[in-house]
């Protein structure tokens, strides 16, 4: 479809932001990969976004300072954008569009591929069904992470959720230690975060099993929307063409969202909720949906995207769509941030869709539905009991409320609060049974009759 | 004044211009580019036509030639639609996987049905007789024990003049009319028009759901309309697939739009494995899906709920009684929202076009009970039960309310709840359902004649516990009266055995409509025992109400042919409830 034949145009009619426009260009197609260049000053890369007879619209990739639209010599190059892919990129540092930051030389890479993405058939897909251990207990044991799920953090400024997605990154394995690669995308970040978690990557020995690519907030903006697409079509590369189990960390979704707003409103596009474009939702899933699993290929993709919630506000539009494509959501609370709960989960808001493909008999422990159900059903209720106190005092409680606000503070502190060291599914497992053990059998109705017995056999005794 | 050729002029997202084009009609398909993508005129002005393309536009060059076809977005509706998973454009996904591999690549071209499977066909009339739209031709058998029904399309009159018995493909004719019109196993519709009913009949027979809250509370008539609305997470999903589980419809049509792609997978691997307990076979025999997941192109997605409603539409006429699953509207709804931003159309709440309520409504419309046409008489219903995905959980928004303004019943779920995790999440304050008056009568009839009481008096206990929780929450529940703090200590029981379901329980997923009955009573029986000794003195705390909980607890995850025995045993521990002094 794209012609392959190069074309130059000796001057732009205008530009806007990012936004170049070229009149009465010939045969160009949507996508078609652009270079713009003042002879001797300054180099553009871009990307045509509307093709016409009359008018052609290029996005630039770098910053359109500098540039005079009737200096400027714009070369269509009749080949649409690609990224360089490959097992070689481990171990590696790109920019936001595929440059080399770590100081090595450009890959030659394996393959080349399109940086849009083709849609995977439905009926091609397998159902996610192995879980991850990440090492946190409110993840493994509460809202458990199944290979080829996408799962995000939502967080607010000022919590610390690239640390929990650093801690991710270093405790995740595989159950039955399968090849295991990480892909992270940083979108927007500070100059700090991004010497931060470079150090970390390194000094764990994480770095070797990663690809990093990096756009920081200095960075241009259109950069943003590239950064995850090259990220992606490598991790679809080492899963589905090198077998490996892939866990592509995105952060912050936050930044790439106002990166769509940004360029929709350069595009006087219509805009939709707080300005953000109505096609959010579809580009947004063009990421997203790129997690999965296929059928009679050997690796997965898994995604934890990470966001910010402006204002701690879950209706936000940027968190309310995520979570409408996400499988579930990993929610921080800035409660227990401040009491110094680490990692500071709310795991009422929290979820995980596909956890029941991913625990019970041969996975993870036979009773951990019941389990789960029951932890949330009391902390729900020490929840609804902490309010209740707050008015008429503990002694005002009925027992059982008094018991599950009990269970609510141990929870918090010792079963969330796990601090800094990573956690065995077994030791998540018993973290949970140490505190239902403690109450009555009548508080424990989601623990079903035959568990109980089990439990509670005398199978020890000799 | 040109001579171009016809060519595009401009590409734009999903959208493509053409120039110069004559003869063109609105809607009317064509293959645009190199490629032959599939798309829809949507606009003609002067000269230039604008089109939708239902596929991916990445690498679509201006100056490419395109193709109209005459023809406009239709489906083929015949034998082998029951069990395959179409796109939103009517192709099978698998066969799909088969021809471009695992990825979806733009431009391939595969029909719904299978063009070389053959059907054993037996005609039910003869040559000369004179038939008209709807009229049964003759039958098949699409499924083991599933009758086909092939039928004269509608609109088509005439005296038969050919019609003979044997295995033919879906395209071959199996006879022909005087006029030398063709008759086949299969015919084509286009998606975007209703297909012909006779009458419409009344709302009095209830789609047993197998969800306790909704056939007790909230129930659905056949050929009703239900919203499900709520944010993300709160469960409508995991409704929607009980639902197309369990539901007692003979066809269900589930169209998976805008949704994700491992949840279809899911689906797709797990309905084959189940039974529908009605008729001993799998799930997916009785089962069409539609699946536009939301990376697929949204232009498709707009098109895949009418493709879905026409094929619920083809089984009813059929005779059968459809429950058509959308999952879900809003995404829809975005879809035309995207492409009328493009066209510049003026947006309006919302940014939504202002044709979104008409175009909503329009597709309720199409559910519904139904006398059909042709011969042997016979009804059909489809049954519509959409999600609606409000942004930020809020019913305020443009595509809620204009879904309440046409839909009969709303089953609204809720975060706080999901959070808690009494699933399904249903808001009771806030559901209703059109529907009660009209199916009472059929639920008192089949079920048992006390069942509109025991249904207002769980309504009036969870109702005064909302009441009571509220007083609570100022003074604490140890200052409130025995007998009210007795409705909280129920009602809590209520919400957690009667009314919260595990859709993952072998037999808890679904409760038969006796089952959910003897539950809902049994809890109120054991309130009214328990307020009787409290009226008599016995203070609350001497009564145990444990040993019962335990009972119903048993007795909803008894399988079905337990259900009797172990009514008896939770009526045996209702004696249990008496104070300690007074047990025998």
């Amino acid at each position: 479809m794209s012609s392959g034949v190069a074309q130059t145009y000796r001057a732009a009619a205008g530009a806007a932001g990012p936004l170049v426009f070229i009149e009465r260009t010939h045969a160009v197609s949507l996508g078609e990969w652009v270079r713009l260049e003042i002879p001797g000053e300054k180099r553009w890369q871009g990307q045509v976004i509307d093709a016409g007879e009359r008018l052609t619209v290029v996005q630039l990739l770098d910053d359109s300072l500098g540039l005079a639209p009737d200096k400027v010599r714009v070369t269509f190059t009749g080949d649409v954008a690609r990224a360089t892919v490959g097992k070689e990129l481990l171990g590696r540092a790109f920019n936001g569009v595929g440059a080399p930051i770590d100081g090595l030389a450009a890959p030659v890479g394996e393959a080349m591929r399109s940086l849009a993405g083709a849609p995977l058939n439905p009926a091609a897909r397998l159902p996610p069904n192995d879980f991850i251990e990440t090492g946190i207990s409110a993840i493994d044991g509460m809202n458990t992470l199944v290979r080829g799920q996408k799962l995000p953090i939502f967080s607010g400024p000022g919590l610390p959720a690239l640390e929990v997605a650093a801690h991710i990154v270093e405790w995740a394995r595989a159950p039955k230690g399968e090849p295991f690669a990480v892909v992270f995308v940083g979108i927007g970040i500070t100059a700090r975060e991004r010497r931060d978690f470079l150090e970390r990557f390194e000094h764990s020995g994480a770095l070797e099993r990663s690809v990093l690519f990096i756009n920081e907030m200095k960075d241009p903006t259109v950069e943003r929307l590239l950064a995850p697409r090259l990220a992606l079509g490598e991790a679809e590369f080492l899963a589905f063409e090198c077998g490996l189990h892939v866990l592509v960390v995105i952060a912050d979704v936050t930044h790439y969202c106002e990166a769509l707003r940004e360029i929709a409103t350069a595009r006087q596009e219509i805009p939709g909720r707080r300005g953000y474009p109505g096609t959010m939702y579809t580009d947004l899933a063009s990421l997203f949906e790129r997690a999965g699993i296929v059928r009679g290929r050997e690796g997965s993709l898994t995604q934890i995207p990470v966001l910010t919630m402006p204002d701690d506000d879950l209706t936000h539009p940027i968190p309310d769509l995520t979570g409408y494509i996400t499988e579930g959501q990993v929610v921080l609370s800035r409660e227990l941030h401040r009491r110094g709960v680490f990692p500071p989960v709310d795991v009422l808001p929290s979820l995980s869709r596909l956890m029941n493909a991913g625990i019970g008999p041969e996975r993870t422990v036979p009773e951990h539905r019941q389990w789960a159900d029951q932890l949330y059903a009391l902390y729900a209720r020490g929840r609804e009991a902490r309010l209740m106190a707050a008015i008429v005092g503990e002694a005002g409680l009925v027992a059982p409320d008094r018991r599950a606000l009990g269970f609510l503070e141990h929870f918090e502190r010792d079963f969330i609060g796990q601090g800094r060291r990573r956690r065995t599914l077994a030791e998540t497992i018993a973290a949970g049974w140490s505190l239902l053990d403690a109450l009555p059998r009548d508080d424990l109705t989601r623990i079903r009759d035959e568990t109980w017995a089990r439990r509670h056999a005398p199978a020890a005794a000799p | 004044m040109t001579t171009a050729p016809l060519r595009i002029t401009r590409v734009n997202g999903s959208l493509v211009e053409a120039e110069p084009v004559l003869g063109v009609s609105l809607y009317e398909l064509a293959a645009v580019g190199h490629g032959r993508l599939l798309s829809e005129v949507i606009r003609l002005s002067g000269a230039t036509a604008t089109l939708q393309v239902y596929e991916d536009t990445g690498g679509l060059a201006v100056g490419e030639p395109l193709a109209f076809t005459g023809r406009t977005l239709s489906v083929q509706l015949g034998p082998g639609l029951l069990g395959s998973i179409l796109d939103g454009l009517g192709r099978p996904l698998n066969v799909l996987a088969e021809r471009t591999g695992d990825f979806i690549g733009p431009g391939a071209s595969v029909p719904t049905l299978d063009p070389t499977r053959r059907w054993r066909f037996q005609p039910t009339l003869a040559a000369g007789a004179l038939v008209s739209g709807g009229d049964v031709l003759g039958t098949l058998e699409e499924r083991p024990g599933f009758l086909h029904r092939v039928l004269v399309p509608p609109g088509v009159t005439g005296t038969v003049a050919e019609l003979a018995a044997g295995e033919f493909t879906v395209d071959a004719p199996v006879g022909k009319l005087t006029d030398g019109t063709p008759l086949r196993l299969s015919h084509a519709w286009s998606v975007r028009t209703p297909r012909p009913t006779g009458r419409r009949l009344g709302d009095d027979r209830p789609l047993i759901t197998g969800q306790r809250i909704f056939d007790l509370l909230f129930p659905v008539a056949e050929g009703g309309t239900v919203a499900v609305i709520g944010g993300f997470g709160t469960g409508k999903t995991v409704v929607e697939q009980s639902l197309a589980k369990h539901a007692d419809a003979d066809v269900v049509v589930y169209i998976g739009c805008g949704e994700r792609g491992n949840e279809m997978s899911e689906v797709l691997g797990e309905f084959p494995k189940l039974t529908d307990p009605r008729s001993g076979r799998s799930i997916m025999d009785r089962t069409v899906m539609v699946v536009n997941t939301s990376n697929m192109p949204v232009v498709a997605r707009e098109a895949s709920v009418y493709l879905g409603i026409t094929v619920a539409e083809y089984y009813r006429d059929m005779g059968y009684r459809v429950a058509l699953m959308a999952d879900s509207l809003s995404r829809w709804a975005e879809a035309l929202r995207e492409i009328g931003a493009r066209l510049q159309e003026m947006p309006g709440e919302e940014g939504y076009p202002t044709y979104l309520a008409s175009r909503l409504g329009a597709f309720y419309e199409r559910a519904g009970r139904a006398r059909l046409i042709g011969r042997p008489e016979r009804e059909g219903a489809v049954t519509l039960i959409s999600a609606v995905s409000p942004p930020g959980g809020d019913l305020s928004e443009p595509v809620s309310q204009a879904t309440l303004r046409v839909a009969g019943s709303l089953w609204a779920l809720d975060a706080d709840l999901a959070h808690q995790r009494q699933f399904p999440a249903v808001d009771w304050e806030t559901s209703y359902s059109l529907y009660v008056e009209h199916t009472r009568a059929w639920f008192e009839r089949e079920v048992d004649p006390s069942w509109s009481a025991v249904r207002a008096q769980t309504l009036e206990l969870l109702q005064r516990d909302a009441e009571l929780r509220e007083i609570a929450g100022l003074v604490g529940p140890e200052a409130l009266q025995d007998e009210d703090r007795l409705v909280l200590l129920v009602a809590r029981l209520v919400r957690e055995v009667v009314l919260g379901q595990s859709a993952y329980h072998p037999h808890d997923a679904s409760s038969a409509p006796l089952k959910t009955f003897r539950l809902a009573q049994l809890a109120e029986r054991a309130r009214s025992l328990a307020a009787e000794r409290i009226r008599a003195g016995a203070p609350l705390a001497q009564l145990d109400l444990g040993p019962f909980r335990r009972t119903l607890i048993a007795l909803r995850d008894a399988p079905g042919a337990e259900l009797s025995t172990r009514v008896t045993a939770a009526e045996a521990a209702l004696a249990g409830i008496l104070p300690a002094e007074a047990r025998p």
